[in-house]
């Protein structure tokens, strides 16, 4: 390619017999060539903090991992033992969060895909979601700590941290929920119209399951979020130190993230691969539900016929 | 049609406009029962529209303005209270584009009865071999019912969506251009199963040619801009036309 131009450059010269075309075309080209090679730095920069991050955590964290680590109760001030219940209550959480957020926000956005005409009554549905999603996270905690945890008398619980993890979830679920369903074709609709089916049946029967791998993409997108994040469960679920599963939802629990941040910052004196190991724990939780999420959209795609 | 048939559908004045634009200015209008009824014209002359009115599919769209009656045996199908769904059981429709659902050869045409509630496998399975037949289509796919449909061919495709039609036994078939993707040969196997289906249902079809409605038609009528300019039985249309435009379309002087 790049003695192709050179050779190039000399025929262009050639009939116009002028040479400034000719250095104009090299120079442009060697503009362009910086220019890739910048983009290309710009694109490498994304890589590199995910890799230093990974292998950061992997190489001081590895030691850490071995099946105690990962299946006993935290013993002398969380300096030793393991991680059980800080494990158990982010799946807890997730699932709880999963729970609520899945049918309130793929319900939602049913409604607004399929039957909500556009009025003020959804722009302004469209605005809140929109909004919500801005939301910063510690303000999620707030309000569940007011709403969850007091008002409703939930107290500090797998509960109380699950619905406001649920309602920092929903725009996401809701909106790439909401862009699935829209990207059905509006023609399987009006088949199945014609044929004498409600608008119902042909959200079930063909909508629905035509929007499903983009409806999981976005639930396990809004999921991963909820599972790592610290500051709504903060005041509405999260226990400094609890050595023991819980027993119900209305339990208090231990929580990865909440538990990496007590043993990094409040106590003097952890081992470093303690540390490490236990970010390493929440590293691979979130990933391999990013790659589940990956799986399950291929799978799906793989078996749509348009 | 010497003796008068039955009126199966009849239009009465119908005004439609959408976003303000007349797209139909007063069409009266009837189809005869057990014959191919042809409406044809230039694109924009509100064909379509026509036909989806009939089965009441531009109910969901908003920004519309309807006046007017559409009849079926002498029902309104607009009156309040009229059932629009058991309406679309009795008047099927065909789309332009062969438009399968996703799924199975047996899945799709399966689709309007299982909707309304069909369950017995040996009845679906009956009503899956009767409506192939009758689109002309079982011999090439009775050994492979079970394949994803979007795996037939464009013409096939087609025929499979009439078999899809035909399974709810409708006593309409409108058809909007079903064979504009079609080779001759699947177009000619689409106009043979007209041929056969018109002696069970009335066939109401916007052909994709002039000579594809000479070909088929019963009676047909020729809509330009919105308007109705003229119909008649047999073809008379194509070979004494009383209204010039009429004449100048099918003589290919526009259009």
């Amino acid at each position: 390619m790049a003695a192709r131009s050179r050779d190039g450059s000399t025929i262009a010269r050639a009939p116009g017999g002028s040479s400034p075309r000719g250095s104009t075309s090299r120079s442009r080209a060697l503009g362009q060539r910086l220019g890739f090679v910048l983009l290309g730095l710009a694109s490498l920069v994304v890589v590199v903090p995910i890799l230093l991050v990974v292998i950061t955590i992997v190489a001081k964290g590895e030691a850490a991992i071995d099946w105690e680590f990962l299946s006993a109760m935290p013993r002398s001030g969380m300096k030793e033992g393991g991680i059980l219940p800080a494990i158990v209550g982010t799946l807890l959480l997730t699932l709880g969060t999963a729970l609520a957020a899945v049918p309130i926000g793929v319900g939602g956005a049913i409604y607004l895909s399929e039957y909500a005409r556009d009025n003020a009554l959804t722009r302004s549905i469209r605005l809140a979601i929109v909004n919500l999603a801005g939301i910063p996270s510690i303000v999620y905690g707030l309000f569940g700590l007011g709403m969850f945890v007091l008002f409703l008398r939930f107290g500090t619980s797998i509960l109380a941290g699950s619905l406001t993890l649920a309602i920092m979830t929903l725009p996401i679920v809701i909106s790439t929920a909401e862009e699935a369903l829209r990207a059905v074709p509006t023609e399987f609709r009006t088949v199945v119209l014609s044929l004498g089916g409600s608008r119902w049946q042909a959200v079930k029967t063909v909508v629905l399951p035509q929007a499903m791998p983009g409806i999981i993409t976005g639930v396990i997108l809004g999921l991963l979020r909820a599972a790592g994040e610290t500051a709504p469960i903060l005041f509405t679920a999260a226990a400094f130190y609890l050595p023991r599963l819980p027993h119900s939802p209305f339990d208090q629990t231990m929580a990865l993230p909440y538990h990496l941040y007590v043993i990094s910052t409040q106590v003097p004196g952890m081992p470093e691969s303690v540390k490490f190991g236990t970010a390493l724990v929440l590293l691979a939780l979130v990933l391999s539900m990013n790659v589940a999420a990956t799986v399950i959209r291929r799978r799906f795609r793989r078996k749509r016929t348009w | 049609m010497v003796s008068g048939p039955a009126v199966k559908i009849r239009f009465e004045d119908v005004r439609y406009a959408y976003g303000g634009v007349e797209v139909l200015k007063g069409v009266t209008f009837e189809a005869p029962d057990r014959a191919v009824t042809v409406l044809f014209g230039p694109a924009g002359g509100g064909k379509t529209t026509l036909m989806r009115l009939a089965n009441r599919l531009n109910d969901l769209v908003d920004g519309t303005r309807f006046s007017g009656h559409v009849l079926l045996d002498g029902e309104d199908v607009y009156a309040p209270g009229a059932d629009v769904q058991r309406l679309r059981r009795r008047v099927g429709m065909v789309f332009a584009l062969p438009l399968p659902l996703p799924g199975t050869i047996r899945e799709n045409v399966t689709a309007g009865p299982r909707l309304a509630g069909q369950r017995d496998r040996s009845r679906l399975d009956a009503i899956l071999e009767r409506s192939l037949e009758r689109a002309a289509l079982w011999a090439e796919v009775k050994d492979r019912l079970d394949d994803p449909a979007a795996r037939l061919s464009g013409g096939q495709q087609q025929r499979l969506c009439v078999a899809r039609s035909l399974a709810m036994e409708p006593e309409v078939l409108l058809l909007d251009e079903p064979t504009s993707g079609l080779d001759p040969i699947s177009t000619a196997k689409v106009e043979d199963s007209l041929a056969s289906l018109k002696t069970e249902c009335a066939i109401v079809i916007v052909p994709h040619s002039v000579q594809q409605a000479a070909r088929i038609a019963d009676r047909s009528a020729f809509l330009l801009m919105g308007e109705l300019v003229e119909w008649s039985d047999g073809k008379d249309l194509f070979t004494a036309p009383k209204d010039k435009r009429t004449e100048e379309y099918v003589t290919g002087r526009f259009g």
